[in-house]
């Protein structure tokens, strides 16, 4: 079978001013079809890059990124891409905010009630009703990272290309906003690509992890979790298996942090 | 979770908070002290004019006041505010509309923008009331060169701030909304607009005044009718008080026209907490 997204000898090197920064090197690499894979690393290892160039927003230096067995040549519109920062339109509500990808392309020519029904659905799935005509200024940043979610999954694309969404949360949200992720992507078969730099909840989410190393990213280690489905992420860090997975990533993991920067 | 589209009970103790208080007193200062201001203004003016200078000179608040009564009275003045609104006006909504035109072409077209970039410096450059002999030679001594002079004086703040705006819309959004598969088109319509139009709107009340001056001006240069007629024609009869007292009528026709704008900013850019 063909994986839905295929890196084969993946480099790029960008400019920021004149200086040169390599942001990956040689990373080769595939995206099974409605597999979650968490991606690792320490900060400015080109994950980011990855998902851009999975996203189309950026063309590789060297290499092909291949979608469905075909090299990304535009904007990839089949996949939704949740980044960092959570890029909500200032002026819209939230129910608008998530109704935006209804408007375009093909899917503006769903039925009205079609597109409302939606919206709603999705704002019950994320946890935000009662706050339907709220701006995202008047929001939280928790709220705000869920109405995100929320506008992603909204159109119900492909792939799901997570840049770190729960990187600026604090710890108990993140595990809230963690298993209600989980809640809604168990059973779709769907394909998660999860950037991370929290190991644990890489492999607390993940059907595979890969670990790359700091800049210029290379591929460090690959490594299957064979935890049960459906997961709770409350317990299962303490799950048979967890602790060994753990340690090995980290090792790899480490690794990297030593020779990048020597923490 | 409750709804928090119920307002909250405020919790008496924050009532009786003494800021609350605080805050009610310097609304009251300020409005007061204006108020104070303007007697005091007028009282010294009354009291100075043809006693420190001649009222040939600067009239006084209450022959102003006759004046801007017999006009009133006189079918002069609501005629002339009407026809300097209208030149205003569509003159503001002229120059506003080909500004955010231009600006968003500017803003979409980096190219565009470098190739004509040195002529609308140019163009900016033009000291705009030489144009008005042109625009009379053109069109003659009617609204259009009027509404073309306001046009004029609009355009070039309202254009420079939505070249701003489209300029400094957050790329990020931009590709996020590219992804959803949006085409140019939603991306100007649903992103690049909406976001430049705090931008527009800081273009738009800067250049209301502009609209009103460039009928007053236009109306001074050629006229038989408007404010700016009225303003000329009294000051030609060494009428200082009928002077005044269109040059007050045209002022306060000035801060409606901004409330008006500032009014349409707050409704429209409503999602600024």
């Amino acid at each position: 079978m063909t994986p839905i997204l295929e890196y084969r000898d993946l480099s790029k090197v960008f400019f920021k001013g004149n200086q040169q920064i390599y942001a990956l090197a040689h990373v080769q690499a595939e995206v099974r079809d409605g597999e979650l894979l968490a991606i690792v690393g320490p900060s400015g290892c080109g994950k980011s890059t990855l998902l851009n160039l999975s996203a189309g927003l950026m063309v590789p230096g060297t290499g092909e990124v291949l979608y469905r067995g075909r090299p990304l040549t535009d904007v990839n519109t089949q996949v939704s891409y949740v980044t960092q920062k959570d890029n909500l339109l200032p002026w819209r509500t939230v129910e608008d905010n998530i109704a935006l990808p209804l408007e375009l392309g093909d899917r503006a020519r769903l039925p009205k009630d079609e597109r409302r029904a939606r919206v709603t659905r999705y704002i019950e799935l994320v946890g935000l009703g009662g706050f339907e005509k709220h701006y995202p200024s008047e929001l939280s940043g928790g709220m705000r990272k869920r109405a995100q979610l929320a506008r992603s999954l909204v159109y119900e694309p492909e792939v799901l290309l997570m840049d770190e969404p729960f990187g600026a949360l604090d710890a108990q949200l993140k595990l809230v906003l963690q298993a209600q992720l989980l809640r809604m992507w168990e059973g779709t078969g769907r394909t998660l690509v999860f950037v991370t730099h929290d190991l644990v909840e890489a492999i607390a989410l993940a059907d595979r992890v890969i670990v790359m190393s700091s800049r210029p990213g290379r591929i460090r280690a690959v490594e299957h979790i064979e935890l049960p489905r459906p997961r709770d992420v409350f317990t299962v860090r303490f799950a048979p298996g967890f602790g060994d997975y753990f340690e090995r990533l980290w090792s790899a993991l480490r690794e990297t942090i030593d020779h990048g920067q020597g923490v | 979770m409750t709804s928090v589209e119920t307002r909250p009970v405020v919790d008496e103790v924050f009532l009786v908070d003494p800021s609350i208080k605080a805050r009610r007193r310097q609304t009251v200062i300020v409005i007061i002290s204006r108020l104070v201001l303007v007697v005091v203004g007028l009282l010294g003016w009354e009291l100075a004019s043809d006693r420190l200078v001649s009222a040939f000179w600067i009239s006084s608040p209450s022959e102003i006041w006759s004046a801007l009564l017999r006009f009133a009275t006189n079918g002069q003045l609501l005629p002339a505010v009407w026809v300097t609104l209208a030149e205003t006006a569509v003159g503001f909504v002229a120059g506003a509309v080909a500004g955010i035109l231009v600006g968003v072409i500017f803003g979409v077209s980096p190219l565009i923008a470098r190739i004509l970039d040195p002529f609308l410096v140019a163009l900016n450059s033009i000291p705009r009331v030489a144009l008005i002999p042109l625009f009379i030679l053109w069109f003659g001594i009617g609204f259009q060169t009027k509404i073309l002079f306001a046009a004029t004086l609009v355009f070039f703040p309202v254009f420079l701030n939505t070249f701003s705006g489209a300029r400094d819309v957050d790329r990020d959004l931009i590709d996020v909304i590219r992804v959803m598969g949006a085409s140019r088109v939603d991306a100007v319509r649903r992103v690049l607009i909406p976001s430049a139009l705090v931008w527009v709107f800081a273009g738009l009340r800067m250049s209301i005044p502009f609209a009103l001056i460039g009928a007053v001006i236009a109306e001074m240069f050629t006229s038989n009718e408007g404010l700016g007629y009225l303003i000329a024609v009294t000051a030609n009869q060494y009428d200082t008080a009928g002077s005044f007292a269109s040059l007050f009528v045209t002022t306060a026709l000035g801060l409606l026209l901004t409330w008006g704008v500032s009014q349409s900013e707050r409704r429209v850019l409503r999602w600024r907490a």
